[in-house]
């Protein structure tokens, strides 16, 4: 058996955003096993000075295609934070709605197109368009259906249009909410059983590797918390999200143009699994099946399970959207104003759980109403120092296996953590030297 | 092309991804779709590389100088280019840090580790290769995309609309967006949305970018009388434009 290895895989495939693999072994002693992050940068904070809170949240939602909504809510909620906006309840189960939707969206494109083919062994979902047509339809389907949340409530699901500070400039009519809780009913919820059925047959393929570390998400003791709650570390537990910095602890690394983090240890992860680990308990019934189903306990130490974790929470989203839709056509919609009068400015800091994780923004507003400074940190870039970790562990305990299939897992286990890289270097680049 | 279906690729370049995921968000177009083409290089959802491409599909802004090695490199090897969506086109929103000097910017992120970290200004696609063909947009019109899509398959040349979003807005029925106290950029802001910010409460941002030769004294004058100064109406403009309206300022100078 060769103790030498050196993997190279440039642009890994099946993931948002620029990332090399690079793997370096030499007599036995493993030198490197990273995460290269080669994404160009953008400058968000910069580009924000100056903007006026209506022009924020549309700016900062181009931070990212797939967490677009995800963006849009933590920015709203900093805005109306530091411009002491209240929003009504309306508002705020409307939002909660638009992030299931999202979560829903992106965990369905996640595990069924991006990390699926990997369990079926073909390098893209294309080829099951022929072997698993009927499961590919569903699929398909049901992203449809996520992306029908979005369209409904906020306009559009990419880049949403309506939700603004305050409020919604549109609100959706109770026949759009009764068209859409029939078509997750009759559809959404039959298809989902065809994934899941699907997702089950194939789970043995999932690697058993095990580290256990940091798990940090949002958290609320009211319910499973997407949309708002503190800070909740598996080590230490809650904090309030006004001491987010001393959580993240952002450094810099040579090899990744994305800013790493670290709490109590070294690295800690966020995304499904995480959150999963942290609020199992707060699962609705039925996801707390399809978790059981998929051989999905709390708390897994298993990064590959983030994937299952993924669509255990779609079920939740689905379930959770449901009841809430039944309360807004009870209680009837309110047609109401967004309310965008500041009553202060100052500074206001937010946190949502979006799919790949907490997510933060910090603004800080001048007399006039415009951005001043702010800060963003991302749910990727705080999960690649837990990658890195995980390559070094993974890389001895599988060395026997040959390059090919070592490649192979390392690919799977960057895109279990369904990293967005467009969004985790938002703001920085370094160039590495090898 | 006869006989063969024709090689289509997508490429990423500075950007958010959004058209991309756009046009996966096709569910019920996209397989068939998938019939009359093959999908050669589309590095967020597959495997696997090509050496041609009959359409090459470019989304993102170019920002780096590895992003122009690349995009000359894929233009050597590909037929037709088409840049998607509105960071490909005009720069887009990534093109704001264009309007501060590259030192503040990067001072402002990086404080002082400001010298580790070197950048060019946001550019459209179209200022390093030729472009056939755009969809513009932030993100990009799904419709327009599909148009334009099928005009190619068929070996047409895609329409494009050149009036303002107010034509379409007009024909939603919707109430004037600046009538209604907001600001607007409807009127100088290249159609093909079917006005959907407006239809949707909100004002029109501009994300198509300007129609060919606006007048553009003529729009600051026009925000003016709804109560916005010279430069906060240019700073709003150049929201996702900032390549396209410095431009015109300088000509207009």
């Amino acid at each position: 058996m060769s103790t030498d290895l050196n993997i190279n895989v440039h642009h890994v495939t099946r993931v948002e955003g620029h990332g090399n693999i690079v793997v370096d072994m030499k007599k036995g002693n493993l030198n490197k096993a990273q995460l290269e992050i080669v994404e160009p940068p953008r400058f968000f904070e910069a580009m924000l000075k100056g903007r006026n809170f209506h022009e924020v949240a549309i700016i900062t939602s181009r931070i990212c295609g797939i967490c677009s909504l995800g963006h849009q809510m933590t920015s709203l909620k900093a805005t109306e934070a530091a411009l002491g906006l209240e929003v009504s309840e309306q508002t705020e189960i409307l939002r909660k709605i638009l992030i299931h939707g999202s979560t829903f969206q992106s965990n369905i494109l996640h595990a069924l197109f991006l990390a699926t083919p990997d369990f079926f062994k073909v390098g893209s979902v294309f080829p099951l368009v022929k072997t698993n047509k009927a499961v590919v339809e569903a699929a398909l389907r049901l992203k449809r259906l996520a992306n029908d949340i979005g369209d409904v409530i906020s306009g559009r699901a990419v880049h949403p249009i309506s939700c603004v500070p305050g409020g919604f400039t549109k609100l959706p009519s109770e026949d759009d909410l009764r068209t859409l809780r029939d078509k997750i009913v009759t559809q959404g919820l039959p298809d989902a059983e065809l994934a899941i059925d699907a997702l089950a047959s194939v789970a043995h393929e999932i690697p058993p590797f095990e580290r256990e570390t940091e798990y940090i998400s949002v958290y609320s003791d009211k319910e499973y918390a997407l949309y708002d709650g503190d800070i909740c570390s598996s080590d230490t537990g809650l904090y309030p999200v006004e001491k987010y910095l001393e959580v993240t602890n952002e450094f810099v690394v040579d090899h990744s143009s994305s800013k790493h983090a670290r709490f109590n240890r070294d690295s800690y992860m966020v995304g499904a699994l995480a959150r999963f680990n942290n609020s199992y308990a707060l699962l609705k019934p039925k996801a707390k099946d399809v978790a059981a189903k998929l051989g999905l306990e709390a708390p897994n130490y298993n990064p590959y399970m983030n994937t299952v974790a993924q669509v255990v929470e779609v079920v939740h989203c689905v379930e959770d959207t449901l009841e809430m839709i039944d309360y807004l056509l009870d209680t009837g919609i309110k047609q109401e104003k967004p309310n965008q009068e500041p009553t202060r400015y100052g500074r206001g800091i937010a946190t949502t759980e979006v799919p790949r994780g907490i997510l933060f923004h910090d603004y800080t507003y001048n007399r006039q109403g415009m951005i001043d400074k702010a800060n963003c940190i991302i749910p990727t870039g705080q999960n690649l120092a837990n990658i890195d970790d995980d390559m070094k562990k993974l890389v001895p305990e599988i060395i026997a296996e040959g390059k090919d299939a070592i490649t192979r897992k390392l690919e799977m286990l960057v895109r279990a953590y369904d990293p967005c890289i467009s969004c985790s270097v938002h703001m920085l680049d370094v160039e590495f030297i090898e | 092309m006869s006989g063969q279906k024709p090689k289509v690729a997508f490429f990423d370049f500075t950007g958010c991804e959004g058209c991309q995921l756009n046009k996966l968000n096709f569910e019920n177009e996209l397989l068939d779709l998938l019939e009359l083409v093959d999908i050669v290089e589309f590095r967020e959802a597959m495997d696997g590389k090509a050496d041609y491409y009959d359409i090459a599909f470019i989304e993102g802004g170019i920002s780096t100088p590895q992003c122009i090695e690349r995009i000359h490199d894929i233009r050597r090897r590909c037929g037709v280019m088409v840049a998607l969506g509105q960071c490909a086109v005009s720069g887009g929103i990534n093109a704001m840090k264009n309007l501060h000097p590259s030192e503040w910017v990067q001072e402002a992120v990086y404080g002082e580790d400001k010298y580790l970290f070197p950048s060019i200004p946001a550019q459209p696609v179209s200022a390093i290769v030729n472009v056939d063909y755009e969809v513009r947009g932030c993100p990009m019109s799904a419709p327009e995309y599909l148009h334009v899509f099928k005009s190619l398959i068929l070996g047409r040349k895609p329409e494009i609309k050149d009036y303002a979003v107010c034509v379409e807005c007009k024909l939603k029925e919707n109430e004037c967006v600046l009538d209604k106290g907001m600001f607007c950029l409807g009127p100088i802001t290249r159609a093909g949305c079917e006005a959907i910010c407006p239809s949707n409460g909100q004002y029109c941002t501009g994300c198509r970018g300007p129609v060919s030769n606006i007048n553009r004294d003529g729009a600051v004058d026009m925000l003016k009388k709804h109560g916005y100064s010279t430069e906060e109406a240019l700073k709003r403009m150049k929201m996702f434009n900032t390549n396209e309206i410095d431009k015109e300022i300088k000509w207009g100078r």
